[in-house]
Protein backbone atom coordinates (compact mmCIF):
# COMPACT_ATOMS: atom_id res chain seq x y z
CA UNK A 1 0.00 0.00 0.00
CA UNK A 2 3.10 2.29 1.09
CA UNK A 3 4.58 1.17 -2.05
CA UNK A 4 1.89 1.76 -4.63
CA UNK A 5 0.88 5.21 -3.19
CA UNK A 6 4.43 6.24 -3.25
CA UNK A 7 4.61 5.19 -6.77
CA UNK A 8 1.67 7.66 -7.60
CA UNK A 9 3.17 10.58 -5.82
CA UNK A 10 6.03 10.03 -7.82
CA UNK A 11 4.60 9.83 -11.03
CA UNK A 12 2.26 12.87 -10.11
CA UNK A 13 5.52 14.67 -8.94
CA UNK A 14 7.29 13.93 -12.78
CA UNK A 15 3.62 14.96 -14.26
CA UNK A 16 4.19 18.58 -12.11
CA UNK A 17 7.54 18.65 -13.35
CA UNK A 18 7.06 17.90 -16.81
CA UNK A 19 4.81 20.48 -16.85
CA UNK A 20 6.42 23.25 -14.98
CA UNK A 21 9.70 22.60 -17.60
CA UNK A 22 7.23 22.84 -20.38
CA UNK A 23 5.50 26.09 -19.34
CA UNK A 24 9.42 27.94 -18.54
CA UNK A 25 9.94 26.83 -22.05
CA UNK A 26 7.24 28.01 -23.45
CA UNK A 27 7.89 31.02 -21.39
CA UNK A 28 11.54 31.54 -22.68
CA UNK A 29 10.50 31.24 -25.87
CA UNK A 30 8.07 34.31 -25.37
CA UNK A 31 10.54 36.22 -24.49
CA UNK A 32 13.70 34.95 -25.16
CA UNK A 33 15.32 38.38 -25.21
CA UNK A 34 14.38 38.87 -21.44
CA UNK A 35 17.59 38.19 -19.11
CA UNK A 36 15.42 37.77 -16.04
CA UNK A 37 14.28 34.45 -17.29
CA UNK A 38 17.90 33.13 -16.50
CA UNK A 39 16.33 33.20 -13.33
CA UNK A 40 13.59 30.97 -13.77
CA UNK A 41 12.88 28.41 -11.46
CA UNK A 42 13.57 24.87 -12.89
CA UNK A 43 11.92 22.29 -10.49
CA UNK A 44 13.34 19.65 -11.78
CA UNK A 45 17.22 20.89 -11.72
CA UNK A 46 16.52 21.43 -8.10
CA UNK A 47 15.03 18.06 -7.31
CA UNK A 48 17.78 16.54 -9.24
CA UNK A 49 20.28 18.58 -7.62
CA UNK A 50 18.70 18.11 -4.10
CA UNK A 51 18.62 14.33 -4.30
CA UNK A 52 21.99 13.77 -6.43
CA UNK A 53 25.52 13.76 -5.23
CA UNK A 54 27.64 16.61 -5.86
CA UNK A 55 31.43 17.51 -5.50
CA UNK A 56 30.96 20.08 -3.27
CA UNK A 57 28.38 20.36 -0.33
CA UNK A 58 26.19 23.24 -0.85
CA UNK A 59 24.79 25.45 1.82
CA UNK A 60 22.96 28.08 0.96
CA UNK A 61 22.52 30.45 -2.26
CA UNK A 62 21.93 34.00 -2.50
CA UNK A 63 20.95 34.78 -5.72
CA UNK A 64 24.22 34.15 -7.92
CA UNK A 65 25.99 34.39 -4.53
CA UNK A 66 26.89 30.01 -3.83
CA UNK A 67 27.95 29.55 -0.32
CA UNK A 68 28.98 25.89 -0.12
CA UNK A 69 31.74 23.74 1.53
CA UNK A 70 34.59 22.59 -0.50
CA UNK A 71 35.70 18.54 -0.73
CA UNK A 72 38.46 16.91 -1.66
CA UNK A 73 38.63 15.99 -5.72
CA UNK A 74 40.87 12.61 -6.36
CA UNK A 75 41.52 12.13 -10.05
CA UNK A 76 43.57 9.78 -12.12
CA UNK A 77 43.60 10.38 -15.80
CA UNK A 78 45.37 8.36 -18.24
CA UNK A 79 46.69 11.32 -20.40
CA UNK A 80 49.26 12.83 -18.32
CA UNK A 81 49.88 15.29 -20.90
CA UNK A 82 46.21 17.27 -20.85
CA UNK A 83 46.83 17.78 -17.26
CA UNK A 84 50.27 19.86 -16.54
CA UNK A 85 52.12 16.29 -17.12
CA UNK A 86 50.88 14.54 -14.15
CA UNK A 87 48.79 11.54 -13.68
CA UNK A 88 47.20 12.11 -10.32
CA UNK A 89 45.79 15.37 -9.22
CA UNK A 90 44.20 15.96 -5.48
CA UNK A 91 42.69 19.46 -5.27
CA UNK A 92 39.36 20.93 -3.91
CA UNK A 93 36.62 21.24 -5.59
CA UNK A 94 36.75 24.82 -4.80
CA UNK A 95 38.88 25.57 -7.74
CA UNK A 96 36.01 24.58 -10.33
CA UNK A 97 34.13 27.39 -8.64
CA UNK A 98 30.73 25.49 -8.10
CA UNK A 99 31.07 24.51 -11.49
CA UNK A 100 31.82 27.29 -13.77
CA UNK A 101 35.34 27.33 -14.17
CA UNK A 102 37.81 24.55 -15.49
CA UNK A 103 40.66 23.34 -13.38
CA UNK A 104 44.12 21.77 -14.67
CA UNK A 105 41.65 20.26 -18.64
CA UNK A 106 38.82 18.81 -15.75
CA UNK A 107 35.51 20.19 -15.84
CA UNK A 108 32.43 19.29 -14.13
CA UNK A 109 30.14 19.25 -16.91
CA UNK A 110 27.56 20.75 -18.40
CA UNK A 111 26.87 18.36 -21.24
CA UNK A 112 23.83 15.94 -21.76
CA UNK A 113 26.50 13.14 -21.75
CA UNK A 114 28.45 13.55 -18.51
CA UNK A 115 26.02 15.93 -16.97
CA UNK A 116 27.13 16.64 -13.34
CA UNK A 117 30.42 14.77 -13.88
CA UNK A 118 34.20 15.85 -14.20
CA UNK A 119 35.17 15.55 -17.32
CA UNK A 120 38.51 15.73 -18.90
CA UNK A 121 39.05 18.73 -21.78
CA UNK A 122 41.95 17.92 -24.67
CA UNK A 123 43.72 21.14 -25.41
CA UNK A 124 40.77 22.64 -27.55
CA UNK A 125 38.04 22.58 -24.72
CA UNK A 126 36.10 19.97 -25.68
CA UNK A 127 34.82 17.09 -23.34
CA UNK A 128 36.91 13.53 -24.08
CA UNK A 129 35.71 11.56 -21.67
CA UNK A 130 35.56 11.00 -17.86
CA UNK A 131 39.04 10.09 -15.81
CA UNK A 132 39.11 7.52 -12.47
CA UNK A 133 37.40 9.29 -9.89
CA UNK A 134 38.03 9.02 -6.12
CA UNK A 135 36.61 11.78 -5.04
CA UNK A 136 35.42 12.12 -1.78
CA UNK A 137 31.68 13.49 -3.23
CA UNK A 138 28.73 14.64 -0.46
CA UNK A 139 27.56 11.20 -0.49
CA UNK A 140 31.30 10.35 0.35
CA UNK A 141 31.81 12.79 3.49
CA UNK A 142 28.24 12.56 4.84
CA UNK A 143 28.78 8.49 5.29
CA UNK A 144 32.24 9.67 6.82
CA UNK A 145 30.42 11.78 9.45
CA UNK A 146 28.04 8.99 9.84
CA UNK A 147 30.66 6.53 10.47
CA UNK A 148 32.35 9.19 13.25
CA UNK A 149 28.54 8.87 15.08
CA UNK A 150 28.53 5.43 14.96
CA UNK A 151 31.80 4.82 16.24
CA UNK A 152 31.58 7.21 18.79
CA UNK A 153 27.88 5.66 19.56
CA UNK A 154 28.74 2.50 20.09
CA UNK A 155 32.57 2.74 21.40
CA UNK A 156 31.56 4.25 23.99
CA UNK A 157 27.97 2.73 24.43
CA UNK A 158 30.60 -0.90 24.48
CA UNK A 159 32.49 0.25 27.39
CA UNK A 160 29.71 1.34 29.20
CA UNK A 161 28.46 -2.27 28.69
CA UNK A 162 31.14 -3.69 29.56
CA UNK A 163 32.34 -0.82 32.33
CA UNK A 164 28.59 -1.45 34.30
CA UNK A 165 28.02 -5.58 33.44
CA UNK A 166 25.84 -6.74 36.36
CA UNK A 167 23.95 -2.81 36.62
CA UNK A 168 20.80 -1.65 34.76
CA UNK A 169 21.65 0.01 31.53
CA UNK A 170 21.16 3.87 31.51
CA UNK A 171 21.31 6.31 28.36
CA UNK A 172 21.98 5.76 25.36
CA UNK A 173 23.18 2.44 26.05
CA UNK A 174 19.51 2.28 27.70
CA UNK A 175 18.09 3.39 24.23
CA UNK A 176 20.03 0.83 22.21
CA UNK A 177 20.22 -2.40 23.95
CA UNK A 178 16.32 -3.11 23.39
CA UNK A 179 16.98 -2.65 19.93
CA UNK A 180 20.22 -4.85 19.87
CA UNK A 181 18.05 -7.26 21.26
CA UNK A 182 15.24 -6.91 18.64
CA UNK A 183 17.84 -7.91 15.82
CA UNK A 184 19.42 -10.60 18.24
CA UNK A 185 15.58 -12.24 19.34
CA UNK A 186 13.78 -10.93 16.57
CA UNK A 187 15.31 -10.98 13.25
CA UNK A 188 18.64 -13.43 13.85
CA UNK A 189 17.41 -16.48 15.62
CA UNK A 190 14.21 -17.21 13.85
CA UNK A 191 15.43 -16.64 10.79
CA UNK A 192 19.18 -18.07 11.34
CA UNK A 193 18.16 -20.32 14.23
CA UNK A 194 19.64 -20.47 17.52
CA UNK A 195 22.50 -22.10 16.65
CA UNK A 196 24.16 -20.02 13.83
CA UNK A 197 22.66 -16.84 14.45
CA UNK A 198 26.04 -15.09 16.72
CA UNK A 199 28.44 -15.56 13.39
CA UNK A 200 26.14 -12.85 11.84
CA UNK A 201 25.07 -10.57 14.50
CA UNK A 202 28.03 -8.38 13.90
CA UNK A 203 26.94 -7.55 10.72
CA UNK A 204 23.75 -7.47 11.07
CA UNK A 205 23.48 -4.83 13.56
CA UNK A 206 26.11 -2.92 11.84
CA UNK A 207 23.78 -3.14 8.54
CA UNK A 208 20.88 -2.15 10.56
CA UNK A 209 22.39 1.09 12.53
CA UNK A 210 24.62 2.39 9.38
CA UNK A 211 21.10 2.37 7.09
CA UNK A 212 19.10 3.61 10.32
CA UNK A 213 21.88 6.96 11.24
CA UNK A 214 22.37 7.42 6.91
CA UNK A 215 18.38 7.15 6.72
CA UNK A 216 17.89 9.96 9.74
CA UNK A 217 20.84 11.89 8.45
CA UNK A 218 19.39 12.44 5.04
CA UNK A 219 16.43 13.53 6.66
CA UNK A 220 18.05 16.25 8.33
CA UNK A 221 17.76 18.77 6.41
CA UNK A 222 21.17 21.26 7.02
CA UNK A 223 24.55 20.75 6.39
CA UNK A 224 26.52 18.44 7.97
CA UNK A 225 23.47 16.20 7.84
CA UNK A 226 20.98 15.89 4.99
CA UNK A 227 23.19 14.21 1.96
CA UNK A 228 20.78 11.63 0.31
CA UNK A 229 23.35 8.36 0.84
CA UNK A 230 20.79 5.94 1.29
CA UNK A 231 18.85 6.86 -1.74
CA UNK A 232 22.02 7.03 -3.67
CA UNK A 233 22.62 3.48 -5.66
CA UNK A 234 26.23 2.91 -4.99
CA UNK A 235 25.96 3.07 -1.51
CA UNK A 236 22.87 -0.02 -1.55
CA UNK A 237 24.44 -1.84 -3.85
CA UNK A 238 27.78 -2.18 -1.60
CA UNK A 239 25.17 -3.19 0.96
CA UNK A 240 23.83 -5.29 -0.77
CA UNK A 241 27.40 -6.77 -2.14
CA UNK A 242 28.36 -7.54 1.20
CA UNK A 243 24.91 -9.35 1.98
CA UNK A 244 25.81 -11.33 -1.17
CA UNK A 245 29.09 -11.95 -0.51
CA UNK A 246 28.30 -13.68 3.24
CA UNK A 247 25.47 -15.43 1.74
CA UNK A 248 27.41 -17.14 -1.07
CA UNK A 249 30.73 -17.44 1.24
CA UNK A 250 28.77 -19.49 4.18
CA UNK A 251 26.64 -21.30 1.69
CA UNK A 252 26.60 -24.78 2.79
CA UNK A 253 26.00 -28.12 0.70
CA UNK A 254 22.45 -28.04 1.08
CA UNK A 255 22.22 -24.73 -0.04
CA UNK A 256 24.27 -25.00 -3.53
CA UNK A 257 22.85 -28.30 -3.99
CA UNK A 258 19.31 -26.78 -4.42
CA UNK A 259 20.34 -24.38 -6.53
CA UNK A 260 22.18 -26.53 -8.96
CA UNK A 261 20.20 -29.83 -8.46
CA UNK A 262 17.08 -29.30 -7.00
CA UNK A 263 14.42 -32.13 -5.98
CA UNK A 264 12.29 -31.29 -8.52
CA UNK A 265 11.09 -33.81 -11.91
CA UNK A 266 13.94 -34.40 -14.06
CA UNK A 267 13.04 -33.23 -17.30
CA UNK A 268 13.24 -29.68 -15.59
CA UNK A 269 16.95 -30.02 -15.22
CA UNK A 270 17.43 -32.25 -18.28
CA UNK A 271 18.60 -31.61 -21.22
CA UNK A 272 17.55 -28.04 -20.63
CA UNK A 273 18.82 -26.90 -16.63
CA UNK A 274 15.56 -24.75 -16.21
CA UNK A 275 15.21 -25.02 -12.48
CA UNK A 276 19.17 -24.06 -11.76
CA UNK A 277 18.92 -21.24 -14.15
CA UNK A 278 15.93 -19.79 -11.99
CA UNK A 279 17.76 -20.88 -9.04
CA UNK A 280 20.85 -19.09 -9.85
CA UNK A 281 18.84 -16.13 -11.13
CA UNK A 282 17.35 -15.71 -7.68
CA UNK A 283 20.93 -15.73 -5.88
CA UNK A 284 21.45 -12.84 -7.92
CA UNK A 285 18.25 -10.86 -8.38
CA UNK A 286 17.83 -11.44 -4.14
CA UNK A 287 20.38 -9.17 -3.86
CA UNK A 288 19.63 -6.63 -6.49
CA UNK A 289 16.46 -6.17 -5.09
CA UNK A 290 18.18 -5.46 -1.78
CA UNK A 291 19.92 -2.84 -3.60
CA UNK A 292 16.76 -0.88 -5.39
CA UNK A 293 14.61 -1.28 -2.54
CA UNK A 294 16.79 1.07 -0.19
CA UNK A 295 17.62 3.07 -2.97
CA UNK A 296 13.95 3.66 -4.54
CA UNK A 297 12.30 4.15 -1.21
CA UNK A 298 15.03 6.59 0.18
CA UNK A 299 15.23 8.32 -3.07
CA UNK A 300 11.69 8.49 -3.16
CA UNK A 301 10.84 10.32 0.10
CA UNK A 302 13.46 12.69 -0.20
CA UNK A 303 12.13 13.70 -3.98
CA UNK A 304 8.68 14.10 -2.73
CA UNK A 305 10.00 15.95 0.36
CA UNK A 306 11.99 18.80 -2.06
CA UNK A 307 9.03 18.57 -4.80
CA UNK A 308 6.84 19.69 -2.40
CA UNK A 309 8.70 22.37 -1.09
CA UNK A 310 9.02 23.51 -4.58
CA UNK A 311 5.52 23.34 -5.42
CA UNK A 312 5.94 26.98 -3.59
CA UNK A 313 8.23 27.90 -6.06
CA UNK A 314 6.58 26.07 -9.40
CA UNK A 315 3.06 28.43 -8.39
CA UNK A 316 5.65 31.25 -7.90
CA UNK A 317 7.02 31.25 -11.06
CA UNK A 318 3.72 30.12 -13.13
CA UNK A 319 1.32 32.22 -11.45
CA UNK A 320 3.23 35.22 -9.64
CA UNK A 321 4.44 35.58 -5.86
CA UNK A 322 1.09 35.08 -4.74
CA UNK A 323 0.21 32.07 -5.63
CA UNK A 324 3.15 30.78 -4.87
CA UNK A 325 2.76 32.10 -0.85
CA UNK A 326 -1.08 30.83 -1.25
CA UNK A 327 0.23 27.27 -1.73
CA UNK A 328 2.94 27.19 1.07
CA UNK A 329 0.53 26.22 3.65
CA UNK A 330 -0.54 23.14 1.92
CA UNK A 331 2.59 22.43 0.35
CA UNK A 332 4.24 22.42 4.00
CA UNK A 333 1.93 20.74 5.38
CA UNK A 334 2.18 17.48 2.60
CA UNK A 335 6.17 18.22 3.29
CA UNK A 336 5.51 17.67 6.88
CA UNK A 337 3.35 14.80 6.70
CA UNK A 338 5.92 13.06 4.14
CA UNK A 339 8.80 13.87 6.15
CA UNK A 340 6.81 11.72 8.92
CA UNK A 341 6.12 8.98 6.97
CA UNK A 342 10.16 9.02 6.11
CA UNK A 343 11.19 8.56 9.66
CA UNK A 344 9.04 5.45 9.32
CA UNK A 345 10.05 4.76 6.17
CA UNK A 346 13.87 5.05 7.72
CA UNK A 347 13.29 2.34 10.24
CA UNK A 348 11.15 0.08 8.00
CA UNK A 349 13.42 0.06 5.67
CA UNK A 350 16.76 -0.49 7.71
CA UNK A 351 14.53 -3.42 9.68
CA UNK A 352 13.65 -4.94 6.42
CA UNK A 353 17.25 -5.23 4.50
CA UNK A 354 18.66 -7.10 7.84
CA UNK A 355 15.55 -8.84 8.23
CA UNK A 356 16.16 -10.12 4.36
CA UNK A 357 19.92 -10.28 4.76
CA UNK A 358 19.14 -12.50 8.24
CA UNK A 359 16.91 -15.03 6.01
CA UNK A 360 19.00 -15.15 3.26
CA UNK A 361 21.92 -16.34 5.69
CA UNK A 362 19.09 -18.44 7.33
CA UNK A 363 18.64 -20.13 3.69
CA UNK A 364 22.46 -20.61 2.83
CA UNK A 365 22.91 -22.13 6.55
CA UNK A 366 20.07 -24.33 6.81
CA UNK A 367 20.23 -27.83 7.83
CA UNK A 368 18.94 -30.68 5.19
CA UNK A 369 15.39 -32.07 6.60
CA UNK B 1 -9.40 8.61 -16.49
CA UNK B 2 -7.06 10.74 -14.28
CA UNK B 3 -4.50 7.88 -13.82
CA UNK B 4 -4.07 7.37 -17.41
CA UNK B 5 -3.61 10.72 -17.79
CA UNK B 6 -0.97 10.79 -14.62
CA UNK B 7 0.89 7.80 -16.20
CA UNK B 8 0.88 9.14 -19.35
CA UNK B 9 2.38 12.17 -18.24
CA UNK B 10 4.44 10.44 -15.86
CA UNK B 11 6.14 8.84 -18.62
CA UNK B 12 6.56 11.93 -21.32
CA UNK B 13 8.48 13.33 -18.18
CA UNK B 14 10.65 10.29 -17.44
CA UNK B 15 11.42 10.56 -20.73
CA UNK B 16 12.08 14.37 -20.94
CA UNK B 17 14.59 13.58 -17.95
CA UNK B 18 16.23 10.69 -19.24
CA UNK B 19 19.58 11.70 -18.95
CA UNK B 20 18.89 12.96 -15.46
CA UNK B 21 16.92 10.46 -14.20
CA UNK B 22 19.72 7.71 -15.38
CA UNK B 23 22.42 9.29 -13.96
CA UNK B 24 20.73 8.64 -10.40
CA UNK B 25 20.40 5.11 -11.08
CA UNK B 26 23.92 4.43 -12.57
CA UNK B 27 26.45 3.41 -9.80
CA UNK B 28 29.24 5.74 -9.53
CA UNK B 29 32.13 3.64 -9.38
CA UNK B 30 34.02 6.14 -6.93
CA UNK B 31 30.91 5.87 -4.44
CA UNK B 32 31.23 2.32 -4.70
CA UNK B 33 34.98 2.56 -3.69
CA UNK B 34 34.76 4.35 -0.81
CA UNK B 35 31.83 2.85 -0.04
CA UNK B 36 33.41 -0.64 0.23
CA UNK B 37 36.27 0.57 2.33
CA UNK B 38 34.16 2.24 4.78
CA UNK B 39 31.87 -0.08 5.30
CA UNK B 40 34.18 -2.54 5.52
CA UNK B 41 36.73 -0.88 8.24
CA UNK B 42 33.10 -0.13 10.03
CA UNK B 43 32.37 -3.58 9.82
CA UNK B 44 35.55 -4.90 11.11
CA UNK B 45 35.51 -2.11 14.04
CA UNK B 46 32.45 -2.07 15.63
CA UNK B 47 32.73 -6.00 14.74
CA UNK B 48 35.69 -5.59 17.54
CA UNK B 49 35.32 -2.68 19.87
CA UNK B 50 31.47 -2.44 20.00
CA UNK B 51 29.41 -5.41 18.78
CA UNK B 52 31.44 -8.01 20.80
CA UNK B 53 31.68 -6.65 24.51
CA UNK B 54 27.92 -5.14 23.74
CA UNK B 55 26.87 -8.40 23.37
CA UNK B 56 29.12 -11.02 25.37
CA UNK B 57 27.57 -7.83 27.94
CA UNK B 58 24.05 -8.81 27.49
CA UNK B 59 24.49 -12.18 27.64
CA UNK B 60 26.16 -12.27 30.55
CA UNK B 61 23.82 -9.90 31.99
CA UNK B 62 20.95 -12.70 30.59
CA UNK B 63 22.97 -15.54 32.33
CA UNK B 64 23.32 -13.63 35.87
CA UNK B 65 19.59 -12.91 35.71
CA UNK B 66 18.78 -15.92 34.95
CA UNK B 67 21.04 -17.96 37.86
CA UNK B 68 19.30 -15.05 40.20
CA UNK B 69 15.76 -16.18 39.75
CA UNK B 70 16.91 -19.64 39.79
CA UNK B 71 19.26 -19.35 42.87
CA UNK B 72 15.73 -17.02 43.99
CA UNK B 73 13.46 -20.38 43.22
CA UNK B 74 15.77 -22.78 45.22
CA UNK B 75 15.97 -20.61 48.05
CA UNK B 76 12.01 -20.81 48.14
CA UNK B 77 12.12 -24.28 47.72
CA UNK B 78 14.41 -24.82 50.78
CA UNK B 79 12.67 -22.40 52.67
CA UNK B 80 9.56 -24.40 51.96
CA UNK B 81 11.44 -27.53 52.98
CA UNK B 82 12.93 -26.24 55.96
CA UNK B 83 9.73 -25.31 57.47
CA UNK B 84 8.10 -28.89 56.46
CA UNK B 85 10.77 -30.16 58.26
CA UNK B 86 10.20 -27.67 61.33
CA UNK B 87 6.46 -28.73 61.26
CA UNK B 88 7.68 -32.08 61.17
CA UNK B 89 10.30 -31.73 64.45
CA UNK B 90 7.77 -29.63 66.00
CA UNK B 91 5.06 -32.30 65.39
CA UNK B 92 7.71 -34.94 66.69
CA UNK B 93 8.45 -33.07 70.04
CA UNK B 94 4.71 -32.67 70.98
CA UNK B 95 4.40 -36.24 70.18
CA UNK B 96 7.07 -36.96 72.70
CA UNK B 97 6.45 -34.18 75.25
CA UNK B 98 2.63 -36.08 75.21
CA UNK B 99 3.91 -39.83 75.51
CA UNK B 100 6.76 -38.73 78.59
CA UNK B 101 3.86 -37.02 80.38
CA UNK B 102 1.94 -39.69 80.12
CA UNK B 103 5.08 -41.85 81.08
CA UNK B 104 5.25 -39.22 83.78
CA UNK B 105 1.53 -39.92 85.16
CA UNK B 106 1.27 -42.80 85.37
CA UNK B 107 4.61 -43.19 87.07
CA UNK B 108 2.93 -40.53 89.98
CA UNK B 109 -0.31 -42.67 90.32
CA UNK B 110 1.94 -45.64 91.04
CA UNK B 111 4.21 -43.91 92.87
CA UNK B 112 1.05 -43.01 95.17
CA UNK B 113 -0.27 -46.06 95.20
CA UNK B 114 2.69 -47.76 96.25
CA UNK B 115 3.09 -44.87 98.72
CA UNK B 116 -0.19 -45.51 100.22
CA UNK B 117 0.42 -49.34 100.17
CA UNK B 118 3.82 -48.61 101.76
CA UNK B 119 2.00 -46.26 104.48
CA UNK B 120 -0.58 -48.98 105.29
CA UNK B 121 1.81 -51.56 105.49
CA UNK B 122 3.94 -49.26 107.98
CA UNK B 123 0.76 -48.78 110.04
CA UNK B 124 0.02 -51.97 109.99
CA UNK B 125 3.05 -53.03 111.41
CA UNK B 126 3.49 -50.31 113.85
CA UNK B 127 0.30 -51.20 115.54
CA UNK B 128 0.95 -55.16 115.44
CA UNK B 129 4.25 -54.19 117.28
CA UNK B 130 2.20 -51.40 119.78
CA UNK B 131 -0.39 -54.55 119.75
CA UNK B 132 2.66 -56.82 120.57
CA UNK B 133 4.36 -54.41 123.38
CA UNK B 134 1.23 -53.79 124.97
CA UNK B 135 0.58 -57.58 125.23
CA UNK B 136 4.18 -57.88 126.34
CA UNK B 137 3.59 -55.01 128.86
CA UNK B 138 0.48 -56.82 130.06
CA UNK B 139 1.86 -60.04 130.13
CA UNK B 140 4.76 -58.80 132.82
CA UNK B 141 2.20 -56.37 134.20
CA UNK B 142 -0.13 -59.58 135.40
CA UNK B 143 3.26 -61.52 136.18
CA UNK B 144 4.06 -58.96 138.34
CA UNK B 145 0.57 -58.51 139.68
CA UNK B 146 0.89 -62.21 140.13
CA UNK B 147 3.69 -62.31 142.12
CA UNK B 148 2.70 -59.32 143.97
CA UNK B 149 -0.65 -61.21 144.42
CA UNK B 150 1.14 -64.54 145.75
CA UNK B 151 3.42 -62.42 147.84
CA UNK B 152 -0.01 -60.33 149.56
CA UNK B 153 -1.49 -64.02 149.90
CA UNK B 154 1.58 -65.44 151.69
CA UNK B 155 2.01 -62.70 154.09
CA UNK B 156 -1.68 -63.08 154.47
CA UNK B 157 -1.46 -66.95 154.76
CA UNK B 158 1.49 -66.11 157.53
CA UNK B 159 -0.70 -63.28 159.26
CA UNK B 160 -3.79 -65.86 159.39
CA UNK B 161 -1.28 -68.95 160.10
CA UNK B 162 -0.11 -67.48 163.21
CA UNK B 163 -3.60 -66.07 164.15
CA UNK B 164 -5.94 -69.56 163.40
CA UNK B 165 -3.77 -72.15 163.66
CA UNK B 166 -4.57 -73.02 166.83
CA UNK B 167 -7.06 -75.75 166.35
CA UNK B 168 -6.93 -78.79 164.33
CA UNK B 169 -10.39 -78.37 162.84
CA UNK B 170 -9.62 -75.15 161.60
CA UNK B 171 -6.37 -76.39 160.29
CA UNK B 172 -7.79 -78.84 158.30
CA UNK B 173 -10.83 -76.65 157.35
CA UNK B 174 -8.33 -73.67 155.83
CA UNK B 175 -6.45 -76.33 153.91
CA UNK B 176 -9.16 -77.43 152.43
CA UNK B 177 -10.45 -73.99 151.77
CA UNK B 178 -6.92 -73.33 150.19
CA UNK B 179 -6.92 -76.44 148.25
CA UNK B 180 -10.44 -75.05 146.66
CA UNK B 181 -8.89 -71.94 146.12
CA UNK B 182 -6.06 -73.63 143.89
CA UNK B 183 -8.31 -75.45 142.13
CA UNK B 184 -10.34 -72.77 141.07
CA UNK B 185 -7.67 -70.90 140.41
Amino acid sequence: MLKFSAGIFLILILNILYIAEVSANEKHEDAASDTTTNHKFDAGKFIIEHVSDAYDWHVVSFGDKHISIPLPILLYSNNPELHEGKSFHAFMSSKFHHGHEDYKGFRISHSKEYEGKIVELDAHGTEIGKPIDFSITKVVAEILITVILLFWIFISMAAKATKNKDKAPTGMQNLLEPVIIFIRDQVAKPTIGDKKYEKYMPFLLTLFFFILLENFIGLIPFPPFGANVTGNIAVTMVLALFTFFITTINGNKHYWKEIYNPDVPWWLKFPIPLMPIVELTGVITKPFVLMVRLFANMMAGHMIVTVFVSLIFIFGSLMGTVAGLAISPLSIAFSVFIFLLDVLVSFIQAYVFTLLSALYFGMATADHH
Amino acid sequence: MATTFGIAGGVVAINFKKNKIMGLVTPNPGTIFWMLIIFGIVLFVLRKFAWKPILNALKEREESIANALNSAEEAKREVANLKADNDKIIAEARQEKNAILKVAKEMKDKIIVEAKEKAMQETARSIELAQRQIQSEKDAAINDIKKQVAELSVMIAEKVLKKELTSKTEQEKMVDGLVDDIKLN
